[in-house]
């Protein structure tokens, strides 16, 4: 079943086109999952995170959308129409939607496609390095199909002045269908870069599904900025799987949003491959109805002197469901390092329910490591202190449930950026 | 005489199972200073929550008018939209929401109420330039989330800063002086002073005597163990003073 799956998505999909060394990679990966099968509750894990929807569905490639115009793509590129951004409709590259011409010194950004065509040399350096077949069923399957994507390369030394934003966007043309991005962000040497990626969907109300895999590299002594915004269908499914791999010196700070998907999951991987490394992980999900939203996160502390601060809020409502776990493992050679990790969860509704686990293993002696988790409603006392100004009740909660997802968004630098997610949450709780 | 603004009459509340007010009278008429004073216990700060509406107490006789209207009917923020404010003992720290946020929010849902037109953000920092000018600020706090990481005196500058926007007619002080330093504390009563209005009543809850060197009190109440056991004037607060709160408690405990 899943290799029938597994080679039929390969031989609808794949441009026969590429490098020599890319066709073994898919092959190899097609294998992988053919052998492992999409995982079930019995592992670990994806305990709490059912995939029986996506397993059980045959899924389509989808045609791509032939009639979209920038205009329906406005509400998703932040109003910064100028920025280099790579459009992407039901998985295909849009050129024509697509603005890449800004120039910036030293940032090449293209279709990941076009990238094997040009320099192959750079992707293969990289690609399926960073998240390799064997870290999961899903990152196998999409390597089986890889070609479609994004392709972000900033050279040594370059100070980028405006953030990358890669869209994904699905049509109505999407529904039953599977995208499978694959994306390659490589900041060089001493460079500072911005990187957003954004899934997003013009039906709210079709199922299709997305599997991502996004590869980091965090060269040494540069600094990067990556946003994802997960803003699916509601009645779609999105597991995507980012990882970092972070060199000496360099500092890496994500914020992850997710408010779509009848059920969506998101692994970030972040590997701290030498000394002085800092690592810094926000986070922020919305749920209603009977959505469920998971993020797993792990930050590898491989070596002495670094680190990594993560906080991850979620605001549930309704019956849906949120699933947090962080791993953080520090390796014996790993002293001096200081890592903390905060997940909290404001429940809404009654029905609404969190799986929240800390997960730290830690093998060296001379660390700070610390975590906490916390669910909860919002505080009687603050509430009572809104309305004691004038604030109606139910405006007094809106209000503070956006003060407590608002406070994590403040971690986010770049202003239009901050202003964009702080707007999405004012709008998501029906306009503040 | 004027009108009576605020009537306590025959005030019972209890938190869970404890009574805490045993039978408030109080009468305070617009252009009136009250302070209420009284050991800790005594029942000073319930009053001025239950004043405000607070939750965790729960009213079990008695009545509250305002301005002829029962209090006790109204929901908190109903309460504030009709011009009463509680200037809080213990400040509510919002992490995440800009001080301008919020106290913009609050304003407009008065105004809301009041059937005014909202105000934008630029209307609105017009508005707070003077404001803040009461409680000598500049503008940089407003940026900063509500009360978060406030110092203790800053907290009640900030009370008294949303005072001064809201313009309340019925203003509530629950022990805004504790805490202050001798310059916090000049801050806080210069604004209270400069917010008084013929039309407008101040209630100031207070435990010493000291900030009424700086707002002069109309009448003086002294509360113990749930009753008003004694009231006067200004002259009763330095008594106070001189005296403790002892030789008021065991008065009352006479028969």
């Amino acid at each position: 079943m899943s290799q029938t799956f597994a080679q039929d998505l390969q031989a609808r999909h794949t441009p026969r086109l590429g490098p020599v060394w890319l066709e073994p990679l898919r092959r190899a990966a097609m294998e992988r999952f053919a052998a492992t099968g999409f995982p079930t509750s019995k592992d670990e894990e994806w305990r709490f995170t059912p995939v029986g929807p996506i397993a059980q569905t045959v899924w389509q490639s989808a045609p791509p959308a032939a009639d979209l115009s920038r205009t329906r793509l406005a509400p998703f590129i932040f109003g910064h129409p100028e920025w280099n951004t790579l459009v992407f409709v039901n998985g295909f590259y849009r050129e024509d939607l697509s603005s890449t011409n800004q120039v910036e010194a030293g940032l090449h950004v293209s279709s990941l496609a076009e990238a094997l065509r040009r320099d192959g040399g750079l992707v293969e350096a990289h690609l399926g390095r960073h998240a390799p077949i064997n870290a999961s069923p899903f990152i196998a399957l999409n390597t089986s199909v890889v070609g479609q994507g994004g392709f972000v390369h900033v050279a040594a030394n370059a100070q980028l002045t405006r953030p990358v934003h890669l869209v994904f966007v699905t049509t109505k043309e999407a529904t039953g269908s599977v995208m499978q991005p694959r994306n390659l962000v490589v900041v060089e040497r001493n460079a500072r870069a911005a990187v957003i990626e954004s899934f997003v969907t013009l039906v709210d109300d079709r199922s299709y599904w997305t599997n991502a895999v996004t590869e980091v590299v965090v060269a040494q002594n540069s600094w990067l900025e990556h946003t994802r915004i997960q803003r699916e269908s509601e009645a779609a499914y999105h597991i995507g799987s980012t990882h970092v791999d972070q060199q000496r010196d360099s500092h890496y700070r994500s914020f992850t949003m997710a408010m779509g998907g009848a059920m969506a999951r998101h692994t970030l991987h972040t590997r701290l491959n030498d000394e002085n490394v800092e690592t810094l992980l926000y986070g922020l999900y919305f749920t209603r109805g009977e959505q469920l939203v998971d993020n797993h996160t792990a930050i590898f502390h491989d070596q002495p002197n670094c680190r990594s601060w993560e906080v991850y809020k979620g605001v549930l409502d309704g019956r849906s469901r949120a699933v947090f776990n962080g791993k953080v493992f520090v390796r014996p050679e790993a002293q001096k390092t200081d890592a903390k990790q905060t997940n909290r969860n404001l429940l809404l509704s009654d029905s609404a329910r969190v799986n929240t686990k800390p997960q730290l293993e830690i093998f060296a002696d001379d660390v700070k490591c610390t975590h906490g988790a916390t669910v909860g409603k919002l505080d009687d006392i603050a509430l009572f202190y809104a309305r004691s100004r004038g604030v109606p009740a139910a405006e007094a909660q809106r209000l503070l449930t956006y003060a407590f997802a608002a406070e994590v968004i403040a971690e986010v630098t770049l202003d239009p950026v901050r202003e964009e997610l702080e707007r999405l949450v004012r709008e998501r709780l029906g306009g503040l | 005489m004027s009108k009576p603004l605020l009537e306590v009459v025959g005030l019972r509340a209890s938190a869970g199972e404890k009574e805490i007010l045993r039978g408030i009278d109080l009468t305070v008429r617009a252009g009136e200073v009250h302070a209420v004073m009284g050991p800790n216990g005594s029942g000073k700060s319930t009053l001025a929550q239950v004043i405000a509406g607070h939750p965790a107490y729960e009213v079990t006789a008695g009545r509250v008018l305002y301005e002829g209207r029962d209090l006790l009917e109204m929901e908190p923020e109903e309460r504030a939209q009709a011009g009463v404010f509680l200037a809080f003992q213990y400040p509510v720290e919002i992490p995440g929401i800009s001080n301008a946020y919020f106290l913009r929010a609050a304003y407009n849902e008065i105004r809301k109420a009041r059937g005014l037109e909202e105000v934008d953000s630029m209307d609105f920092l017009d508005l707070l330039e003077e404001k803040l000018r009461i409680v000598e600020w500049g503008p940089d706090i407003m940026s900063r989330a509500v009360n978060s990481g406030f110092s203790g005196g800053e907290k009640k500058r900030n009370e008294i800063l949303q005072m001064a926007v809201l313009e309340p007619k019925l203003a509530v002080l629950d022990e805004t002086d504790s805490g202050l330093d001798i310059d916090a504390l000049r801050i806080v009563a210069d604004g209270v002073n400069a917010l008084r209005r013929p039309e407008n009543a101040t209630v100031l809850v207070t435990h010493y005597q000291r900030l009424l060197n700086y707002i002069v009190p109309d009448r003086v109440h002294v509360l113990s163990n749930g009753r008003i056991v004694k009231s006067g004037g200004k002259e009763l607060a330095l008594e106070l003073e001189e005296r403790g709160y002892e030789w008021l408690e065991q008065e009352a405990a006479v028969p």
